[in-house]
């Protein structure tokens, strides 16, 4: 029976018969990318669209997002989608450090990024004041076609993160910059 | 249930060693901002004996975006921006109401072609908000079915906005005078088409729901609010239409030609969750019977009103003519004053009377521009909702009231 | 149940439709200068809607003679709301209420104009519970102080926030943003 599953492709290694070698990298690389669960953090309208990125038409579960994770210990990904305001910045650093290594962050949306159209007293100017971003969507609110190629983004970069990426000394020095231990 | 609570005082009782009686401990729950059954950032801090509620207090102003002071600063029409991160489940309606605010104080008649297809986008607006909150109702009370289903429409729904303003959500849709352009042949096809294709959707939604035994004895009961209550609470729209208050800004103040439609405004008796359900899901019918009304009597004219100071000229006569030129350059450089007065215009929202309080002092800006957000008001009333029931009851009551955080914080 | 079953009316005036402009702008008003005499003044019907002024002393009082008369019935609120007028010596903020009686589709605005001195007004959370979350707003954008209200505190902004931004005085921009203090192409 022919089916339409697609398996994908083994990294670059040695084989012969009855075994295959690679590094570690490549395969926990590979299996990270194939199944990120987002911790949806949506807050406002972007939050409207990133729902229509998990419903039937755009289908989030497509890229191993199946199953979104509203408790930040069992999440991979963070989707800031919305605008955060000052009032919202503590909550919004507690879920990050709640959330385990290794995380990825994703800015959904121009307010997320940068505040967008509200320069105001209220609102944080792109929450990458209080965390450490690692893809940013823009639109306001971006389509979901946007929203799955950022997810899509950080697929790329956990399939090619060095598994010591998270001890490096840049990274440490990163977090630090963020008082972040 | 507080005066029998003994808890030991402090540690030093604890080290005691006495016989500390636990009777009825009470436990605060702290139920957000970013608990996902919240549906938007609010906190209710609740206080719990057992699993009931015995008190609540929210904390709210998690997206407080400082609408009503960015406001003071912008121009008419680029307040319409700001209008649909409101309740941007229904953006339409907020865009709408704002430019008849404008349009009232500028004392512009706006010809009856963009009356009808402000009606038509209105109405489809109130679907798709009405889609979003018994959507999410199923899915809180463990139907994820029925929202995937309908948010399937709810897409369609964003086709045709795309066809008359190229955006999904935040539509910026129209003009002060007016539509920004008429309805096109495939944006007419494809409203056609939804009146055809959503019907059948929305009676096999309603018949997953209506009388399902575990739905039922999930929402009925739960949640309610006395007539009395919701009125001294300021509830508006379908919530206080569920307490059995047959008030509709649609009826009572029309709007946009409101009154030249057809259609029965559903009341409920009891106030409670499922109550709230049943009339947005009535209200989805009549939304769909206006349409369909309004899409037969659409009247042929020009859609927007002659009003050249207010309403930018079509692209092709600033290109070619003088005036029109002029005309663009002063509406977008916000040169032109609006005269001096004080308006409250009200619409029905999709969460009820969503009103518009401008003050203009006869500058480019409104001096001071106050939104009457129905999910502000309303929601205050939800610890007395929800105390004496379960946790999971109060979720549902949350869910039901259809509270949208961007429109609550303003 | 209809809005005349709800608040009492003989039966024979229940009906599915409200009975619009059942009030003029005019009877109205005189009734209440009748009523209040000096304490009302400034009447005017700007789009239609009566508009007039009080003191902050006859306030309540007003709105619960509106509230209880049984011709006028008001007997909702639709909104309280503030504006600041800097420039108007003695009188630089001005409370506003929004009033609705459903019965007979009649809107009231009612007009205070407080000192900057002595920003102190009487609550209404007596008279409709939805007062307490608009007065708490109008506390946090203006500092308007609602004298006898429950929970008088900050409900949008933080709580440590020390001054109240829509008056007009306060800037509506981040102060943090180091990229938009550019001469030509900034703020």
């Amino acid at each position: 029976m022919t089916t339409d599953v697609k398996i994908v492709e083994a990294p670059d290694g040695y084989q012969g018969s009855g075994f295959f070698a690679t590094s570690f990298d490549k395969v926990v690389g590979l299996a990270r990318s194939h199944s990120l669960w987002p911790l949806p953090f949506a807050t406002s309208c972007c939050g409207i669209e990133f729902m229509s990125t998990m419903a039937a038409r755009y289908d989030l579960a497509r890229f191993g997002s199946e199953r979104p994770s509203f408790s930040p210990r069992q999440a991979d990904m963070l989707l800031v989608a919305g605008t955060i305001a000052k009032k919202m910045a503590p909550v919004l650093k507690q879920v990050y450090l709640q959330m385990a290594e290794p995380r990825w962050v994703i800015a959904i949306g121009a307010c997320a990024s940068s505040g967008g159209i509200f320069d105001t007293y209220s609102v944080l100017q792109g929450i990458d004041r209080v965390i450490p971003v690692d893809v940013y969507v823009p639109g306001c609110p971006p389509r979901p076609e946007q929203i799955l190629e950022g997810i899509l983004q950080v697929r790329e970069l956990t399939h090619n993160e060095s598994l010591r990426r998270r001890n490096s000394s840049e990274y440490q020095a990163l977090l630090a910059s963020y008082n972040i231990q | 249930m507080t005066e029998t609570s003994v808890a030991p005082q402090n540690n030093a009782d604890l080290a005691k060693g006495d016989q500390v009686q636990y009777v009825n401990e009470l436990t605060t729950l702290n139920l957000g901002p970013t608990h996902p059954a919240t549906h938007g950032i609010f906190q209710n801090i609740l206080t719990m004996d057992g699993e009931k509620i015995v008190a609540g207090e929210q904390t709210v102003g998690y997206i407080h975006r400082a609408f009503e002071k960015i406001a003071e600063r912008r121009p008419f029409y680029q307040i319409t921006t700001l209008t649909d991160r409101m309740n941007y489940c229904s953006s339409p309606i907020n865009n709408f109401g704002w430019h008849m605010t404008v349009e009232k104080l500028l004392s512009i008649e706006v010809p009856k072609r963009a009356q009808y297809i402000r009606v038509i986008l209105m109405e489809l607006a109130r679907i798709a908000d009405h889609i979003i909150c018994n959507g999410i109702l199923g899915v809180d009370t463990g139907a994820f079915t029925g929202f995937l289903y309908v948010y399937e429409k709810r897409e369609e729904i964003y086709e045709i906005y795309e066809e008359i303003c190229g955006a999904r959500l935040t539509t910026n849709m129209g003009r002060v005078g007016g539509m920004e352009r008429d309805l096109n042949s495939t944006a007419i096809n494809k409203i056609n088409e939804f009146l055809k294709s959503f019907p059948p959707v929305l009676k096999e939604f309603e018949r997953l729901f209506n009388r399902n035994r575990i739905f039922m004895d999930r929402t009925i009961g739960v949640g309610g609010i006395s007539a009395e209550r919701a009125m001294s609470y300021g509830f508006t729209g379908p919530n206080l239409r569920a307490a059995g208050v047959d008030y509709d800004v649609r009826v009572m103040s029309p709007y946009s030609s409101y009154e030249d439609f057809e259609f029965d405004i559903p009341v409920g008796q009891h106030g409670d969750t499922y109550d709230r359900f049943m009339v947005r899901n009535e209200e989805m019918w009549q939304s769909l019977r206006i349409i369909e009304q309004a899409m037969k009597n659409l009247p042929e004219g020009p859609y927007y009103a002659d009003a050249p100071e207010f309403y930018l000229p079509p692209k092709q006569e600033v290109y070619r003519n003088m005036e029109a030129l002029i005309y663009h350059f002063k509406i977008v450089m916000g040169e032109i004053d609006a005269p001096i007065g004080e308006v409250y215009h009200a619409v029905e929202g999709g969460n009820g009377e969503l009103g518009f309080y401008l003050i203009s002092d006869g500058g480019r800006t409104p001096y001071r521009l106050h939104f009457r957000r129905p999910c502000f008001i309303y929601y205050q009333a939800y610890p007395e909702m929800c105390v004496g029931s379960t946790i999971s009851d109060a979720i549902v009551t949350m869910s039901s009231l259809n509270v949208i955080a961007g429109e609550l914080d303003a | 149940m209809f809005v005349n079953d709800l608040l009492g009316l003989p039966t024979e005036f229940i009906t599915t439709t409200p009975l619009i402009h059942m009030l003029t702008n005019q009877s109205v008003a005189e009734e209440i200068v009748k009523k209040f005499g000096d304490d009302v003044f400034d009447f005017e019907e700007p789009f239609g809607m009566l508009t007039f002024t009080t003191t902050r002393e006859q306030i309540i009082p007003l709105l619960e003679y509106l509230k209880s008369h049984p011709q006028f019935n008001i007997n909702f609120l639709t909104d309280i709301t503030a504006i600041h007028y800097p420039d108007a010596l003695g009188q630089e903020f001005c409370v506003v209420y929004h009033t609705h009686s459903f019965i007979n589709n009649f809107r009231i605005r009612i007009k205070v104009y407080l000192p900057d001195a002595d920003v102190h007004i009487p609550t209404a959370v007596g008279l409709w519970a939805s007062a307490n979350w608009m007065e708490r707003e109008t506390f946090d954008l203006f500092g308007i102080i609602f004298d006898g209200h429950p929970n008088l505190k900050r409900i949008l902004n933080m709580e440590e926030m020390d001054y109240h931004p829509m008056r007009k005085e306060y800037p509506l921009e981040d102060p943090t943003r180091q990229d938009k203090i550019d001469a030509l192409f900034g703020r």
